[in-house]
C-alpha cells in the first residue's frame, strides 16, 4: 500500500508539466528521479483494446507457389507456423525440398523468357500499381496478419509495414517504363531471375523492398520468407493472382534456411539479395564466390545513436525509445547503443527510465501494444543469452516493472548503464529491445565510439546545432544518418549498409539498379 | 646479377652506343606511403620480357610488406577523402602532367613489358594519360550524378550522397601493365579511397616507374601504395585482410578467383569482378568499356540522411 503510494506521488510529479527541462539541458541538477524510473508500476490499469482478427481468414495448411499455382511440396514435410505471442499454430506450410527450389526457378526463368522480360514497362507499371492497390485495398487484413504472425504491435503493421509496402510497389512502378531516364546513355537491362531471402523482422516490408523493384527492372523472382513468418508472403501471393500477375513471374518458395541457400546457389539464377543476419550474409557470399551472379546484402547493425547536450530533450527522448523499441528492437538499423554526452547524462537516463515505464508490452493486436512479443523462441534464447552477457560484464540493468503475459515470447524493454566499449551487449547485435547506454563528451569522441563496431548500417544525431549535424553526418560510417529524428523509412529513400552491414541499396533510384545489368558493372 | 647482361637495353633509354658509357641502373622498389622501401623480406624474383629476356629484379612482397601497406592507406584515406573534390580533382590532373613529362620513358618501358612494337606502346600510354584527366574531371561530378534528393512522403528533408568506400585492394590487370592498372586505380582514387595495388606480376616495371611520378604529383602519401610480387602470395593476404573494405579482382588468376571471393566475404569486402569473356580479350583503348563512372561507384557508398523540416 504504501508503495502504491509513493508511485502515484511519482507520476504526479512525472506528468507535471516540465518547466525545468531547459535547465536540464545545461546540466544543472536534476532530481534523483523525475518519477515512474526506479522500477515502480504504474499506478493505473490500462483496458484492452483489441484489433479483431476476423478480417483474417486462414486456411490450414498453405503450399508453394510456384509458376501462378499453390502445389503441395514434393518433399510431403509441413511445417507449422505459431503466433508468437500466444504460441498458438496458426497454419501448417509447405517444406520446400531442392526439387521445389528448381522447380521454382524454372517456372521464374520461363516467365522472365517467355513473357515478363519483353513485356513493355509500361504493361509492368501496371501490374505493379494493381499490386499496390490491391495492399491498400485488404490493408487490414495484412496488418492483422503480419501481427499474427510476427508479434509486432498491431500499430506499427498498421501504420508503418502495410502502408510501407503498398508505397513502394507504387513507387517503383513508375519506375517501371522510365529506366532510360533513370541511367542515361546505359541502356538498362533486367538481370532475370532473382533470388530473394528475407528476414522475419518485416515480413511483408522487405518482400515489398525485394519484389518491387526487381519486377519494375523487369526481372522475375523466387522469394523465401523467413520460416517463422510466411503468411504473409503466402497471402501476397493471392495478391499476384488478383492482379493477373503472369503465371511464374512471382514464386515464393517456404522451408528453412538450407532450402534459402539452395535457392540463392541454383544455376540459373542471375541475381541475389539477401536481408538478415551478416553471419548467413557472408555464407550466402561465400556460396555465390566465383559465380557471376549479382549480389546485394543488408545485412546487421549495432547502431549508435548520439545525444549532445543541446538536444531537444523531449524529441530525443521519443526517438531513443522509438529508435530501439520499434518492433522490440527487431530491427537491422535499431539504434542499440545510446551515446549522450557526459553533461547531461544523469537526467538524460532518469527521463528514458520513466519513458521506459510507460511503455505496453503485451498483447500484439491490442491497439496500444508499444512492445509485442518477440518474433521466436530462438531469438527469444538470444536477447536473454546477452542480456545475462551484459550483466556478467558488470553493465547495470535497469528494466520497468511490467507485466509480461504468462504466454508467449516477450521481454521486458531494457536499459544498460556503465556499459564498456568491448562489451559484448555494446558489440554484438541483440535485435530485441535491449539498449546500451554510453557517454561521450566531445564529438571527436562520438565519432570515435559510434565508429568502433565492425557494422555500419545507420546512426542517429541529436543536436539543435546545423553544422554539427552535417559535420557528424560526415563522419559517421554508416549508410543511413537520422538526424533529429530516428527509424525513418520511404521508397523513394535508400537504405542499406557499409561495412560488414552489407552493400548495395533498396529504395530510391539507387535500389533500382541493384536489379539492372547497365553494361558492364565491373 | 649475370642474368641481367642483356637487360638494360630494354629499360633505360639508349641516348649513346653501349659501350660509350656503362649505364646506371635502376633499382625497382615497392611504393608504400609515399617511401620506397625494399621488401622487409630483402627477396626479390626476376622479371622478363615476353621473350624471355631479363629485365630486371622486381621486389617479391611479403605478407609484412601487404599489411604495411594497408595501414599506411588507412592513415591515408580519412584525409584523402576529407580533400575538396576539386582539390582531388587536380591532384588527379597532376599525375597526368607528370607522366607527360615521362611519356618517352614510359613508352620504352611499356613496349619491353609487353613486347610491343613502340607505336602500339605510345598508344597505350598516351591513352594512360588521357585516362587520369578523364578520371579527374569525375572529381567533383560523380556527386552530383549520383547523389539526389529524395521526395519522401513525410515533412523530412531527406539526400543520398556517395562517399569513399575506405581502403581499396586492387589486384591489377596482368596483361596490361600501365594502363589497365591506370584505369582501375585512377576510377577507386578520385571517389576519395586509398589504394593498395599489386602491379601486374609478369610485367610490373612500368607501375613502378609510375609510382616514382607518384611520389613527385600531389598524391598524399599512402593514398596510392603500389606493391610488386606473386599473386599466390600476396592475393589470399589481401582478401582476407579485415581491414581492407573491398577488392578489385580483376588480375586475379581464374583458379584463384573462387578462393578470393570466399576470402573477402570474411569482412563483407565489395568485390570488383572482370568481364565474364575474361581479362584476356579486353580492349583498354576502347574507351566506352575502359573508362566508367560505374568503376568509381563500385567503391563508393551511398549515404542517407534524414532531417526532419520544422519551424
Amino acid at each position: 500500500m504504501a508503495e502504491r503510494k509513493r508511485s502515484t506521488t511519482s507520476v504526479t510529479r512525472a506528468l507535471a508539466p516540465r518547466t525545468k527541462s531547459a535547465d536540464v539541458g545545461r546540466g544543472t541538477d536534476a532530481p534523483s528521479t523525475w518519477g515512474l524510473g526506479d522500477g515502480q508500476r504504474v499506478p493505473w490499469e490500462y483496458a484492452p483494446a483489441p484489433e479483431s482478427r476476423d478480417v483474417v481468414q486462414l486456411k490450414s495448411r498453405y503450399g508453394l507457389f510456384i509458376g501462378g499455382k499453390e502445389v503441395a511440396p514434393r518433399s510431403g514435410q509441413w511445417f507449422t507456423t505459431i503466433d508468437p505471442a500466444t504460441e498458438e499454430p496458426l497454419a501448417e506450410i509447405a517444406r520446400a525440398n531442392v526439387e521445389d527450389v528448381n522447380q521454382a526457378v524454372a517456372a521464374a526463368r520461363r516467365a522472365f523468357k517467355r513473357e515478363w522480360g519483353d513485356l513493355p514497362g509500361r504493361d509492368r507499371a501496371k501490374y505493379l500499381f494493381r499490386i499496390a492497390r490491391i495492399l491498400q485495398e485488404r490493408s487490414r487484413e495484412f496488418a492483422v496478419l503480419e501481427s499474427l504472425d510476427g508479434g509486432k504491435p498491431i500499430k506499427e503493421s498498421r501504420d508503418v509495414d502495410v502502408p510501407l509496402a503498398a508505397a513502394h510497389f507504387w513507387y517503383y512502378a513508375g519506375w517501371a517504363d522510365k529506366l532510360e531516364y533513370a541511367f542515361p546513355a546505359r541502356d538498362p537491362k533486367p538481370l532475370g531471375v532473382a533470388a530473394q531471402v528475407i528476414p522475419w523482422n518485416f515480413p511483408l516490408l522487405m518482400l515489398a523492398w525485394k519484389i518491387a523493384p526487381a519486377l519494375a527492372a523487369g526481372n522475375t523472382v523466387v522469394l523465401k520468407p523467413a520460416s517463422s513468418t510466411p503468411l504473409s508472403a503466402l497471402f501476397f501471393a493471392d495478391v499476384c493472382r488478383q492482379a493477373d500477375l503472369p503465371a511464374g513471374v512471382v514464386n515464393i518458395i517456404t522451408g528453412p534456411g538450407e532450402i534459402g541457400l539452395a535457392l540463392v546457389k541454383h544455376p540459373d539464377v542471375d541475381k541475389v539479395a539477401f536481408t538478415g543476419s551478416t553471419v548467413v550474409g557472408k555464407e550466402i557470399g561465400r556460396a555465390l564466390a566465383g559465380s557471376d551472379k549479382a549480389l546485394t546484402l543488408e545485412l546487421g547493425g549495432k547502431a549508435a545513436n548520439i545525444i549532445f547536450e543541446d538536444a531537444p530533450m523531449d524529441q530525443a527522448i521519443e526517438g531513443v525509445v522509438n529508435g530501439i523499441f520499434f518492433n522490440q528492437g527487431e530491427v537491422c538499423c535499431a539504434g542499440s547503443r545510446l551515446f549522450v554526452q557526459e553533461s547531461i547524462a544523469a537526467p538524460f537516463i532518469e527521463r528514458l527510465k520513466d519513458r521506459l515505464s510507460t511503455l505496453r508490452v503485451g498483447d500484439p493486436l491490442d491497439k496500444n501494444t508499444d512492445v509485442g512479443a518477440i518474433n521466436n523462441a530462438a531469438q527469444l534464447a538470444k536477447i536473454e543469452e546477452l542480456v545475462e552477457a551484459g550483466q556478467a560484464e558488470g553493465a547495470e540493468m535497469y528494466q520497468p516493472a511490467c507485466d509480461l503475459p504468462a504466454r508467449g515470447y516477450f521481454f521486458r524493454p531494457t536499459l544498460f548503464t556503465n556499459v564498456s566499449q568491448s562489451s559484448r551487449i555494446a558489440q554484438e547485435e541483440i535485435f530485441g529491445p535491449v539498449l546500451s547506454v554510453l557517454t561521450f563528451r566531445t564529438p571527436a569522441e562520438a565519432i570515435e565510439k559510434a565508429n568502433n563496431t565492425a557494422y555500419g548500417l545507420s546512426a542517429g544525431v541529436w543536436t539543435d546545432k546545423g553544422s554539427r549535424i552535417l559535420s557528424m553526418v560526415s563522419q559517421l560510417r554508416a549508410g543511413v544518418v537520422w538526424a533529429n529524428t530516428y527509424n525513418r523509412f520511404d521508397p523513394t529513400s535508400p537504405f542499406g549498409g557499409y561495412k560488414e552491414s552489407g552493400f548495395g541499396r533498396e529504395g530510391g533510384l539507387h535500389g533500382l539498379l541493384s536489379y539492372l545489368d547497365t553494361g558492364d558493372a565491373h | 646479377m649475370a642474368t641481367q647482361k642483356r637487360s638494360t637495353g630494354a629499360t633505360t633509354p639508349q641516348t649513346a652506343p653501349a659501350q660509350s658509357r656503362i649505364p646506371v641502373r635502376k633499382t625497382y622498389k615497392l611504393y608504400v606511403g609515399g617511401q620506397f622501401p625494399r621488401s622487409e623480406s630483402g627477396r626479390s624474383y626476376v622479371v622478363r620480357a615476353p621473350d624471355g629476356t631479363p629485365l630486371a629484379n622486381a621486389v617479391r612482397s611479403s605478407r609484412k610488406d601487404l599489411r604495411d601497406a594497408v595501414r599506411l592507406a588507412r592513415g591515408a584515406a580519412s584525409g584523402w577523402a576529407a580533400k575538396t573534390a576539386m582539390n582531388r580533382g587536380q591532384v588527379l590532373y597532376r599525375v597526368a602532367e607528370l607522366m607527360e613529362g615521362r611519356r618517352a620513358q614510359f613508352i620504352e618501358e611499356v613496349a619491353a613489358a609487353e613486347g610491343l612494337p613502340s607505336a602500339r606502346a605510345e598508344a597505350l600510354v598516351d591513352r594512360s594519360i588521357d585516362r587520369w584527366v578523364w578520371y579527374a574531371g569525375w572529381a567533383d561530378k560523380i556527386s552530383q550524378v549520383l547523389g539526389t534528393v529524395n521526395p519522401v512522403g513525410a515533412p523530412y528533408f531527406n539526400f543520398t550522397i556517395p562517399e569513399a568506400t575506405g581502403v581499396v585492394g586492387i589486384v591489377a590487370p596482368e596483361g596490361s601493365s600501365l594502363l589497365g592498372l591506370v584505369s582501375r586505380v585512377a576510377p577507386a582514387v578520385v571517389g576519395g579511397n586509398a589504394v593498395v595495388v599489386l602491379a601486374s606480376e609478369t610485367r610490373p616495371l612500368p607501375a613502378v616507374t609510375l609510382a616514382e611520378v607518384l611520389a613527385t604529383s600531389d598524391v598524399p602519401p599512402g593514398v596510392i601504395n603500389l606493391l610488386t610480387g606473386l599473386r599466390t602470395e600476396l592475393v589470399p593476404i589481401m582478401a582476407g585482410h579485415m581491414d581492407v573494405n573491398a577488392i578489385d579482382i580483376w588480375g586475379v588468376p581464374r583458379e584463384m578467383r573462387e578462393q578470393t571471393e570466399v576470402s573477402a566475404m570474411e569482412s563483407v569486402k565489395r568485390v570488383a569482378r572482370p568481364p565474364r569473356d575474361g581479362d584476356e580479350r579486353f580492349d583498354w583503348l576502347d574507351d566506352a568499356r575502359a573508362q566508367r563512372p560505374e568503376w568509381i561507384t563500385r567503391f563508393l557508398e551511398m549515404k542517407t540522411v534524414w532531417h526532419p523540416i520544422g519551424v
